[in-house]
């Protein structure tokens, strides 16, 4: 079974984003009064090939984040699995 | 003396590492490349600035995984001496080899300049050439020196006289750093991470006036000569 994997990163609640702020104010400069906070983060797409179990390739991709794709010191990470087709 | 350089694909100072320790200080100095797996008995080791692997995902995530890094972790946990600068400290934060974590710089741009730095703890063996409390000046060059730690983390930092370097006030500030935070060691002091580039400013010809980058230097070099005195 193959695996798509969809995996974001952004930096934990009270952790002032600077891009996020920047952001912010671009948008409040266009014009969208309400907007009321902007956070920037990553987005990460992985294909994960001849894994059978979910199980095991949620395992997998918890430890990728915790490694490497995010810095547990300052960011949370979220991801979703999804069968591939065929 | 015996230093060694760690070159990653990105590194850009470690020439001027090399250059500072082997041709100022008489260190016996290699240049290591980082798809080695074994280290030489070094008294120094030295993770220079750059950008390794390009900063992808966060500034020294990836190099962290190095091959070169299993033997740099496991000589930095037997106490050997291990100077991270910019990129380097990245690095040594990514490996846990130093508490914390970097963001990108506050005000979203690459800073490029001389700062003032105030030596907070001048009793390590990175910095005994400085007096305590001492304003210096030095390099900096970064987009991501944003230093972060947690309260208690920052607390423990304070209570174990871990902050080695400060930038001299708010207004000095480059990045956003909590505590204006510009280098950080670990409890045992054996392994110091800092922003500023003190290979830039330890040599007449290159920063004219500007040497303070020198007595980080020859502070390791004296250390390391008065014990080799008392071993030997």
């Amino acid at each position: 079974m193959d695996w798509e994997v969809k995996i974001e990163t952004k930096l934990k609640d009270g952790i002032l984003d600077p891009q996020g702020k920047a952001v912010k104010t671009g948008l409040k400069s266009l014009g969208y009064e309400n907007v009321d906070s902007v956070f920037v983060g990553k987005y990460m797409e992985i294909i994960i090939k001849d894994i059978p179990k979910k199980e095991d390739v949620s395992e997998m991709v918890e430890d990728m984040c915790k490694k490497l794709l995010a810095n547990p010191v300052i960011e949370d990470y979220k991801y979703e699995l999804n069968k591939m087709e065929g | 003396m015996k230093a060694g350089v760690v070159t990653f694909p990105g590194s850009n100072c470690d020439h001027d590492v090399y250059n500072v320790l082997s041709k100022i200080f008489g260190f016996d100095t290699d240049l290591i490349w980082h798809q080695k797996h074994h280290l030489k008995d070094y008294d120094l080791l030295v993770l220079p600035g750059g950008f390794s692997y390009g900063d992808y995902l966060r500034s020294g995530a990836i190099a962290r995984f190095a091959k070169i890094m299993d033997p740099v972790i496991d000589f930095a946990l037997a106490d050997g001496l291990v100077l991270g600068i910019c990129n380097g400290f990245q690095i040594l934060l990514e490996s846990n080899l130093l508490p914390g974590a970097m963001k990108v710089n506050d005000n979203l741009k690459f800073v490029c300049k001389n700062v003032r730095l105030e030596v907070n703890n001048n009793k390590t063996t990175f910095t005994n050439h400085y007096r305590e409390n001492e304003i210096i000046e030095m390099p900096v060059a970064h987009g991501e020196g944003n230093y972060y730690i947690d309260k208690k983390g920052l607390n423990s930092l304070i209570d174990n006289n871990q902050i080695v370097l400060r930038y001299a006030s708010k207004s000095e500030n480059p990045n956003g750093s909590v505590e204006n935070i510009a280098g950080i060691s670990n409890k045992k002091g054996n392994i110091l991470g800092l922003m500023p580039h003190p290979e830039r400013c330890s040599e007449d010809i290159i920063s004219p006036g500007r040497s303070d980058g020198y007595r980080l230097f020859s502070s390791i070099a004296a250390g390391l000569k008065a014990g080799g005195e008392q071993i030997g």
